[in-house]
Order: C-alpha cells, then sequence, then structure tokens
C-alpha cells in the first residue's frame, strides 16, 4: 500500500489533483439524476412500506398453547397471508401474541383457524384484536420538531464557527441530498420502514453533517489566506483542500463503513430479512452517499455561492493576471 | 525544552485518565454491592422482551372511550413513562379500547400507579370539614332522604358561598365514611358542583365547585420544602407554576379566601378526587405559584410532580392484565449484530495497520479505550436512569466506531501534512495535534447539538437514538484527548518513531519530505510550497533560498498556463 501513501503525497503537495470543482457540473448532473430517481422510484414501485409500528395492524393472541414455538406462528400466518410482517412473542407461561399488517375481517378469520391449527388449540383461545401504531403522531410530531430546531441552531453554529452562512448552506443542502437518496432505497427495495429504520436515518444524519464539517474545516484554514496574493484561485484552494483531505475521507469512509458491512452481509446471509439488515443497509448507503456528498455536492456548491462575491473576484482575477504575466515572461526568456 | 514539558503534561493526562476509570468502575461497583446496578448493560424490549401491561378505561357502564379521548391518554400515558428514563417502552391502543404498555423489565407496583392514574388535579374550596364521626349519627353508607332539596334556594354567588351547601348535600356529607368502599369511588362529582370527600387521614370535606384546574398548569416540579426564612423543612413538596390563565384565577381565589375564616379560609388541593392536602390561605398569592406539601416521599413526590407536567389522562385506568412479554428481536439478532460487528471491527484493525503501520497500533489502542468507556457509561446509566440497548442501538454504537476513528484518522493525516511541510516528528505532533483538535471538537459539537436537542425534544426512541449519540461524541472527545494525543506524544518521542522507522507510519521518506540532514526534513516540491498559504507553509517558505523561491514561482506559473482549464491545479508537470 506504499502506493497509496505516494498518492496522499501527490494530494497534498498538488502534484496529483482531481479536479472536484471544475468539473461540478457533471457532479450535479449525477447527484440530480440520483435523487430523481431516489424520488421518482419509490412511486414506480409503489408507496414507502411502513411497519406495523407506524400503521398499527391486527393482533392475535393464542392462549393455552402446549409449546411456545415460535415458528409454528409464523408459519401459519405465511400460509395465509404470505409476504406479510410477522412478529411474534410469548406471553407469560402459555400464551402466543401474534401481530400482523392489518387484516380485514375475513383474512383475520382465516390466520385466526390457522392459528388455532398450528397450536391445537380451539378457535375460542385465539383472540383477535386492531392495534394502534406504536410509533405514534406523537413520537413523529417531537422528533420533526427536534429536527427542524437541531437544524436551525446547526446552521447557526456552522455560520459562527465557519463565519460564513454560505458554508451552512452549502452543508445543508448536501445533507438532504443524503437523506433523499438514503430513503429512495427504502423506498425503491421495498424495505420495510420500522423505528429500527428510522433510527438508522438519524444515524446517517449525524454522520453526513459531521463528515462536511471536518472536510470544510480544512477548507476554511486553506482559505484563510483569502485576499493575499497568492498563486491560486478560490476555486483552487477549495480544491486542494478537497484533495488534501481525500485520503482521510477514503481511511474514514472505509472504516465507518467495514464493520456495517460486515452487519448487512452477515446479516442477510445468516438471518434472512430481519431488523438487522434494513437497518444495516441504511447506513451503508448513508455513509456512502455522505462522503460522496461533501467531496462532489458540498464544496463545488460552495465554490458557487461564493464566486460572485466582489472580495473573490478580485482576487480570482489578480491571480489570474500575474499567470499571465508569467507566462509571457517565460515565453520570451 | 517544550518536548519535556509536552512528555510531562502527558503522562499527567493519562493519570487523569485512569482516575475517570477509577471513578467509573467504582461508581458502578458501589451500585453493583449495595444497589441494583449490574456490571453488564440493560437491554430493550426487543432484545430482552418486559412486561406487557393492559389497561383498560374505567367507565360508567354503556359510555364509550372516543378514539381522541384514547390517542391523548397514550400520548400522555407515553410522557409519564418515559419521564422515568429512557428505557424507550411502546405504548399503543388495542381494539379501539385497550391501552398496552410494554414496558422492559418488571415494573413495580409504584410505576404502574404512576402510569394509569389518571392524576386530575383539581383546587376546591373547603366549605365543611371535620372528622369523620362514623355510625355515631347516621347508619354508614345510607342513602340521604331523596326528599331533601338538592338545588340551592339561593343561587351562590361565588365558589366558597355557604349557600351551595343544601339539605341533601349537608345529608350526604353528615353521613359520609371515610373508610367505606363508597368513599374510594368518592371523588366523581361534576366540576361546577360542590364534592364530598375525603383526605388520607380520615377527614372529611364538603368542597365547592371547581375553581382551578390542573391545566391551568404549566410546569410542576418535586423538591425539598423550605420555610419562608429559607430553611429547609426536610419535607418533600411539590411546586406548580400556573399558567397565565391559572395565575389570575389563583389570585382571585385566594384574595378572596384570605378574607374569610374557620375552614372557609382553606382551599383543598384534590387528587383523582382525594384531598391531598387543604392549606390555610395565609394571604392573597398573586405570582402564579403554589406549593402542595402532604405526607410526600421523594419517590411520591417526583411521580406527583410528573403527573401534573405532563397533563391529567383524559379517563382513568384499570390493569387488566400483566403479563410477562418475550423479545420480538430473538437472541439470534443480537448475537450475529454482535459477531458481525467484531468481524468488521478485526477488518478496520487490519485497515489502520496497513495505512498507519505502527501508529495503527494507536488506533485500536484507542478504540479499546474507548469501547471500554462505552461500556462502563451504558453500563452506568442503565443503573441510573434505566438506559436500555436495543438494536438499533447497538447499530449506532458500530457506527460510532467510524466516528471515533475519523478522529484519530484526521489526527494522523494532520501530523503527517506537517511531516510533509518538513517539520520534524516531535514538533509535527503537536502543531498537528492544535489544527486536528479545532477539527475534532467543531465536528463533534455538530453531533453533540444533534444529541442535545433531539434528546430534550424528542420521546420514544428518538430519544433512545439522541442518548446513544451524545455518549458517543463525549466518549469520543475524551478519548483523542486524554488517551490518543498523551499516547503519540509519548511514542514520537523513541527512536522508532522519532527517526521515522519504515514501518512507524511516520516516515518522512515515504511521506515526501526532502532530508536535510540533523534530523531535518524540507518540504519536498516546489509545487508544494507555491501551493501552501497556511501558517505551516510560511515557515516553510522561510526556510527557502531566493533562488529555490523564484523557481518556484516560475514552475508555477508555467502550469497555471500549460492547464487548458483555469480551475485545474496546473501542478501536473
Amino acid at each position: 500500500m506504499a502506493s497509496f501513501s505516494d498518492f496522499g503525497n501527490d494530494l497534498y503537495t498538488g502534484k496529483r489533483s482531481i479536479d472536484f470543482i471544475g468539473r461540478r457540473k457533471l457532479w450535479y448532473l449525477i447527484s440530480a439524476i440520483l435523487i430523481l430517481i431516489a424520488i421518482v422510484g419509490p412511486f414506480v414501485r409503489g408507496g414507502f412500506e411502513f411497519g406495523i409500528e407506524f400503521r398499527g395492524g391486527s393482533e392475535f393472541t393464542v392462549s393455552q398453547v402446549s409449546t411456545l414455538d415460535q415458528n409454528l406462528a409464523s408459519d401459519a400466518v405465511e400460509e395465509v397471508e404470505a409476504g406479510g410482517t410477522v412478529r411474534v412473542s410469548t406471553l407469560g407461561q402459555d400464551a402466543v401474541r401474534v401481530q400482523t399488517d392489518e387484516l380485514d375481517d375475513e383474512q383475520a378469520a382465516a390466520v385466526q383457524e390457522a392459528l388455532a391449527t398450528a397450536y391445537d388449540v380451539p378457535t375460542s383461545d385465539v383472540t383477535v384484536s386492531f392495534i394502534g401504531a406504536t410509533w405514534g403522531a406523537d413520537i413523529t410530531g417531537q422528533a420533526i420538531r427536534g429536527l427542524v430546531i437541531f437544524l436551525v441552531l446547526v446552521a447557526i453554529f456552522m455560520a459562527i464557527y465557519f463565519r460564513t452562512w454560505k458554508m451552512a448552506a452549502a452543508a445543508l443542502i448536501s445533507l438532504v441530498h443524503d437523506l433523499i437518496i438514503t430513503a429512495g432505497v427504502f423506498g425503491i427495495t421495498g424495505l420495510e420502514i420500522t423505528p429500527a429504520a428510522v433510527i438508522g436515518f438519524l444515524t446517517i444524519l449525524g454522520y453526513s453533517l459531521y463528515d462536511t464539517v471536518v472536510v470544510f474545516d480544512k477548507i476554511r484554514e486553506n482559505t484563510e489566506a483569502l485576499g493575499e496574493r497568492g498563486t491560486q484561485t478560490f476555486g483552487e484552494m477549495v480544491n486542494l483542500a478537497v484533495n488534501q483531505t481525500l485520503v482521510r475521507s477514503i481511511n474514514t469512509s472505509v472504516v465507518a463503513a467495514l464493520p456495517v458491512a460486515s452487519i448487512l452481509i452477515i446479516g442477510s446471509f445468516v438471518l434472512g430479512a430481519s431488523t438487522l439488515r434494513d437497518i444495516s443497509l441504511a447506513l451503508l448507503i448513508g455513509i456512502i452517499v455522505g462522503t460522496y456528498s461533501t467531496i462532489f455536492v458540498a464544496a463545488p456548491l460552495y465554490v458557487q455561492f461564493r464566486q460572485g462575491e466582489a472580495k473573490i473576484k478580485k482576487h480570482d482575477a489578480a491571480v489570474l493576471t500575474d499567470r499571465e504575466r508569467a507566462s509571457k515572461a517565460t515565453v520570451t526568456a | 525544552m517544550a518536548q519535556s514539558t509536552a512528555v510531562k503534561k502527558a503522562w499527567k493526562t493519562l493519570v487523569w485518565l485512569a482516575v475517570v476509570f477509577a471513578v467509573l468502575v467504582g461508581t458502578i461497583a458501589g451500585g453493583v454491592l449495595w444497589s441494583d446496578a449490574t456490571w453488564t448493560p440493560k437491554l430493550a424490549l426487543d432484545l430482552e422482551g418486559g412486561t406487557q401491561v393492559i389497561l383498560t378505561p374505567q367507565l360508567e357502564s354503556g359510555d364509550q372511550v372516543s378514539g381522541e379521548q384514547l390517542e391523548q391518554a397514550v400520548s400522555i400515558i407515553r410522557q409519564r413513562v418515559d419521564a422515568s428514563g429512557v428505557s424507550e417502552a411502546e405504548v399503543t391502543t388495542q381494539g379501539g379500547r385497550n391501552v398496552v404498555v410494554s414496558i422492559p423489565g418488571q415494573p413495580d407496583q409504584e410505576t404502574l400507579d404512576r402510569i394509569e392514574s389518571s392524576a386530575k388535579l383539581d383546587f376546591r374550596p373547603v366549605l365543611l370539614a371535620g372528622v369523620a364521626s362514623s355510625a355515631t349519627t347516621s347508619t354508614p353508607g345510607a342513602t340521604p332522604d331523596p326528599a331533601l332539596e338538592t338545588t340551592p334556594t339561593v343561587s351562590p354567588t361565588n365558589a366558597s358561598d355557604l349557600a351551595w351547601v343544601t339539605p341533601a348535600l349537608q345529608a350526604q356529607y353528615d353521613s359520609f365514611d371515610c373508610a367505606s368502599t363508597e368513599a374510594d369511588d368518592a371523588g366523581q362529582a361534576p366540576t361546577d358542583q360542590p364534592l364530598v370527600t375525603c383526605d388520607e387521614n380520615g377527614v372529611k370535606y364538603l368542597l365547592g365547585p371547581v375553581e382551578i384546574e390542573g391545566a391551568d398548569i404549566s410546569d410542576a416540579t418535586s423538591g425539598v420544602g423550605t420555610t419562608s426564612n429559607g430553611a429547609s423543612t426536610g419535607s418533600w413538596v411539590v411546586d406548580l407554576t400556573f399558567n397565565d390563565e391559572g395565575t389570575a384565577k389563583f389570585a382571585d381565589v385566594t384574595t378572596r379566601l384570605f378574607g374569610l375564616t374557620g375552614v372557609q379560609n382553606q382551599f383543598a388541593i384534590v387528587l383523582d378526587g382525594k384531598v391531598i392536602t387543604a392549606p390555610t390561605t395565609g394571604g392573597a398569592f398573586t405570582d402564579g405559584r403554589a406549593q402542595i406539601s402532604g405526607s410526600f416521599t421523594q419517590e411520591s413526590a417526583k411521580a406527583l410532580a410528573d403527573q401534573l407536567k405532563f397533563g391529567a389522562l383524559p379517563i382513568g385506568f384499570n390493569t387488566e392484565s400483566s403479563e410477562r412479554i418475550s423479545a420480538t428481536l430473538g437472541s439470534t439478532q443480537l448475537l450475529s449484530g454482535l459477531i458481525a460487528g467484531a468481524i468488521g471491527l478485526l477488518l478496520v484493525i487490519i485497515y489502520s495497520l496497513i495505512q498507519y503501520r505502527a501508529l495503527g497500533t494507536v488506533t485500536i489502542a484507542s478504540l479499546v479505550v474507548a469501547f471500554a468507556m462505552t461500556y462502563l457509561l451504558v453500563t452506568l446509566m442503565s443503573w441510573r436512569i434505566d438506559f436500555r440497548l436495543s438494536l438499533a442501538g447497538v447499530a449506532g454504537l458500530i457506527v460510532a466506531i467510524g466516528i471515533t476513528a475519523d478522529s484519530f484518522i484526521v489526527y494522523f493525516e494532520r501530523i503527517r501534512d506537517e511531516l510533509r511541510d518538513g517539520k520534524a516528528l516531535t514538533s509535527s505532533v503537536q502543531s498537528g495535534w492544535k489544527r486536528a483538535l479545532r477539527t475534532i471538537t467543531a465536528s463533534d459539537a455538530v453531533n453533540f447539538l444533534a444529541a442535545a436537542v433531539l434528546y430534550i425534544l424528542a420521546i420514544g426512541n428518538v430519544r433512545g437514538f439522541a442518548f446513544t449519540l451524545g455518549l458517543t461524541t463525549i466518549v469520543d472527545i475524551i478519548v483523542v484527548i486524554m488517551f490518543t494525543h498523551p499516547l503519540v506524544t509519548l511514542l514520537s518521542e523513541r527512536p522508532f518513531f522519532r527517526d521515522g522507522h519504515k514501518l512507524s507510519g511516520l516516515d518522512p521518506r515515504a511521506l515526501g519530505a526532502v532530508y536535510r540532514g540533523r534530523a531535518q526534513f524540507r518540504a519536498p516540491s516546489a509545487a508544494a510550497k507555491s501551493d501552501k498559504k497556511g501558517s505551516s507553509s510560511r515557515e516553510a517558505a522561510k526556510r527557502q533560498t531566493i533562488a529555490e523561491r523564484k523557481a518556484a514561482e516560475l514552475s508555477g506559473a508555467t502550469a497555471g498556463t500549460s492547464s487548458t482549464k483555469p480551475t485545474d491545479e496546473g501542478k501536473n508537470s
């Protein structure tokens, strides 16, 4: 891996440089396409699948059972209602609680019958009722209120820390970009949105902002000399900062993604469809998209936001004039 | 020399870290020995199961509970459950009638009482009061003569007016027996009608209509009462703050009662139909604050304050059933999650070693310290505030590996940058640290802000998430400041690292710095010099000769024009 460290050196000195800022139109196009897919995709497939926790559902309680084997219940429900969600728990010493998606009377009666047969109890020992959402509107309401207040506070924090609101704006836009794409993956693949998935989603929100702040801090450092006569335009300064932190970005995302990816792979192979698989998929995609958007969306946007400023125009013009003159000098020499 | 103070400081910091660990372990050990703490974190409902309590509404026969009432009840019950910690209980409705509360572990009766009691608080003026003289004047439970007048002959002017006491009410009051079962069901009078009820000590009261309701309370806290000169009374009280409407009403009532004598000077604070306390009015209270003192313990005072803060349930509930419920996610999920996490960690270790060579061991050691601290904090919080790990929480902790490792990566890359600028290792470590710390604190501040805001505002699972995020962020900062930096400082003094051994991960030659003799390195290429404008590169620039600088400017300029795009770095030459 010596070449990787050479790569880091070249990025640091500017010997090797990837033009993140200059080719921003291409990155914007890629992101726009991804966002479009993330928004349209879920509707083409049929909308988001919310779990029982959000929508409520049907609940069956089988009492007086002789065995607490939970697989009997899932198999029984699967026979009647293939592909639906089933949550089975045991209650006390001799009862099994089965929660499913909301069923109509006919389906419910069929499941009731199937459960009675599976556990070898009379149908009267299987009670049916509707359950409400455990993740109620009040939780969602409070969470959204909290998020809005957080985003306002974090924007103020970044504006003060970086001394420009334009960094805050670029960071928040790339955050929204990440959240839309991550949500899109759930919608397109039809994975069920459970409370665990929402928590994964929030984790991504934290990760995405964190990653952007780390890179922006380097940009802040590199552009501190703005206005002094230098050899780099504003865009080049930002581009160098992104290149100089590229090794960090790659290392961090690999380190963050490795455990999550192993959960995803092991979780899917060993457990099949499971909460663990859903949440690790959301996290993995979020980590990749979060790292991508910092480099390809947030940094170019920041340059774009500031390019029109008189101070920056003046600086860039001075740098380019110097360059012009120097090149003429070389040619005549 | 600067290094020796840095080394001393590093050792001192490491000793403090050891102290932090000792305090954490000691606290938990104390908790295990003398309280109900455990050495392992508690698990949430999804992983461990718990107790499912079904609450049915207390309704008069034929009454129906509306969906709206049920919704409101669920919301209030959820806040009450959450008030006791971050256990992530599940609250939902069943069959459009019952409320189902699933709590991890086994809740005691006190917890159940706090959840299900309606907590309807009323302030009523006292009209008549006296120690119950059961069975001496009338037969217990005797129905008052229905022929007696039930509506006041003179319309009462205010709630304290004795005109409320009709002959029928007087008879009901006279025959009322605090000890009878009838008394248990008392307190069901409409708010605009007088009420006959008792307090815990068997004193019976005839109270006027409700003057102030619980809904007018904006906040409630529990604490130890103080006398007028500030000395502690040693007994627990609940302090109430009224909203604007409540403040105005309370001022009116106390002004009126202050002018009355005898029992009419008292007002009763009625909770779920029972008098908790009936203090005398010593003056008019206009500041919107009131204090309830009764026979409270610390727990009961806190429980009542929580109930009042979140409001009264629209209906009272009874426990219909309380059964042990198994985990919704099998133990296989947790186990394979942990195994996967361990494999992931192993990959992280291998990757770190490849990337940072011997410096990778610092990453590994730091992660181990971070893990130990997180484990201890989670265990401590399980005990203190009933924090429980759910599967989502475990996944959050695994993602935190990335964020924690990032702090080390940022730090190492900064040290390498300083080395590339030609500094010696020991000074690279210190100057790299200063810049890295700024980045690390800024990015962690954002995470902590998210955690704090969501913890304060959100409820349910989101609150649990906020807690995990805040915890890992704090651990990250502590570990990088108190462990990683001191360790790197100490290691940078060792010949292996100081002289930039090939395997140290800090070999200046591999990093492209140019050897200048006497363990000093100079920035390698002309491009780097003209590139950098930060304070560090200025120092490097100073070291250049005039000829070097000129050459650098020229080469930079040539490259600038030879490139086709103006935004291109133009250093490919």
